[in-house]
């Protein structure tokens, strides 16, 4: 038993080790494409602060990072996220949606705010000033049905 | 002792079955990317060709009465969508989602003018993604995604004609108002179902 025991924490800490050498994919970006949702609406100072702080790490070309993302498997785990919530939403590909999309984006952007489905639980769980006050997520939505309205 | 190795290793397992299986996982997704971004390339280039083929002649070609079958079949898809959320299956809502998409990304915009082309591909683009959504989702988010899609519809078929008649109809309780289309005259309320399946009004007549 004893012997069993060694060899599972032998190959469990090898994994361990062996898993830190995956080569994997960084969204980092110093570029601020002209595309770019706050770029392109210029919303007020308190808008754009809320959206950096609340969506811009999945939902832009860069992510600011917390200090454990380089320790396996959490770096899939955080990859996995952001490409998710990229494709669904990129702020910094904005204006090449066509209108239409982006009415739908601002739909569910909306719809998702008021529902309290965005920021997701496993996002705020660590990043507890990203959750939207209720001050907050009103002066956020209020600002998206703008550009919804001027939309149309 | 004993339990304490034995939870010690199963946990082991775990760890490693996890990931590995996030590792196989990874790279499924990157091939499933790399062929998405070759898709729209190809999408790209053909839509360039197209365009300088077409500038001069393709308005002729259109006839708003011949919906051609690639249109057919989208709006034939869109109403079984439309009756499972009347029957409130979220299932069969799925499944029809999935079919939709499946004929969105095959659908051929060659035979349009080059503005219609511009016009078809945002809507489909935009189809595509609500499809994908209703594929996967429960019913409440299904519903919020078909109004946005019953409007990519109506505008699509407003460009490729349609050789059924369509009804569109109008429930004024949903989200501040709400369209979708139908085959049939009678008011059948995908929003609410069976909750309300009387509740709403046809708005036009599509021919």
């Amino acid at each position: 038993m004893k012997k069993i025991l060694r060899i599972i924490s032998i190959i469990l800490l090898i994994a361990l080790v062996g898993i830190q050498f995956v080569p994997t994919e960084r969204n980092q970006s110093d570029i601020e494409p002209k595309t770019d949702f706050l770029l392109v609406n210029n919303p007020p100072k308190n808008v754009s602060a809320l959206l950096r702080e609340s969506c811009y790490d999945c939902h832009s070309n860069n992510t600011d990072y917390p200090w454990y993302n380089k320790v396996q498997p959490i770096t899939w785990f955080l990859e996995h996220h952001i490409k998710e919530g990229k494709s669904e939403l990129n702020f910094n590909e904005w204006s090449n949606y066509s209108d239409r999309r982006k009415n739908s984006k601002l739909k569910s952007i909306i719809n998702q705010i008021k529902d309290a489905e965005m920021p997701p639980a496993s996002y705020t769980l660590i990043h507890r000033e990203a959750i939207f006050s209720n001050s907050e997520k009103e002066v956020v939505l209020d600002y998206m049905k703008r550009i919804r309205d001027s939309l149309k | 002792m004993k339990k304490f190795k034995a939870t010690l290793g199963i946990l082991a397992i775990v760890l490693v079955t996890l990931t590995t299986m996030s590792c196989r996982d990874n790279k499924k997704e990157d091939s499933h990317d790399g062929m998405n971004s070759e898709m729209m390339d190809e999408g790209h280039h053909h839509d360039s060709a197209m365009n300088h083929d077409n500038m001069g002649t393709s308005t002729e070609m259109m006839d708003s009465h011949t919906q051609s079958s690639d249109a057919k079949q989208v709006v034939a898809d869109y109403m079984t969508l439309k009756d499972a959320l009347v029957a409130d299956d979220n299932q069969k809502a799925q499944s029809a989602g999935k079919t939709l998409l499946n004929h969105l990304e095959s659908f051929d915009v060659s035979k349009y003018s080059a503005q219609q082309q511009k016009e078809l591909k945002d809507i489909v683009d935009d189809a595509k993604e609500h499809a994908e959504h209703i594929s996967e989702s429960p019913i409440a988010h299904q519903r919020e995604h078909f109004k946005l899609l019953s409007k990519d519809i109506t505008d699509m078929v407003a460009i490729t004609g349609t050789e059924t008649t369509l009804y569109q109809q109008f429930c004024p309780m949903y989200d501040g108002g709400s369209e979708w289309l139908s085959m049939n005259k009678e008011v059948k309320n995908p929003y609410y179902g069976s909750k309300m399946l009387n509740c709403g009004r046809v708005q036009k007549e599509i021919n």
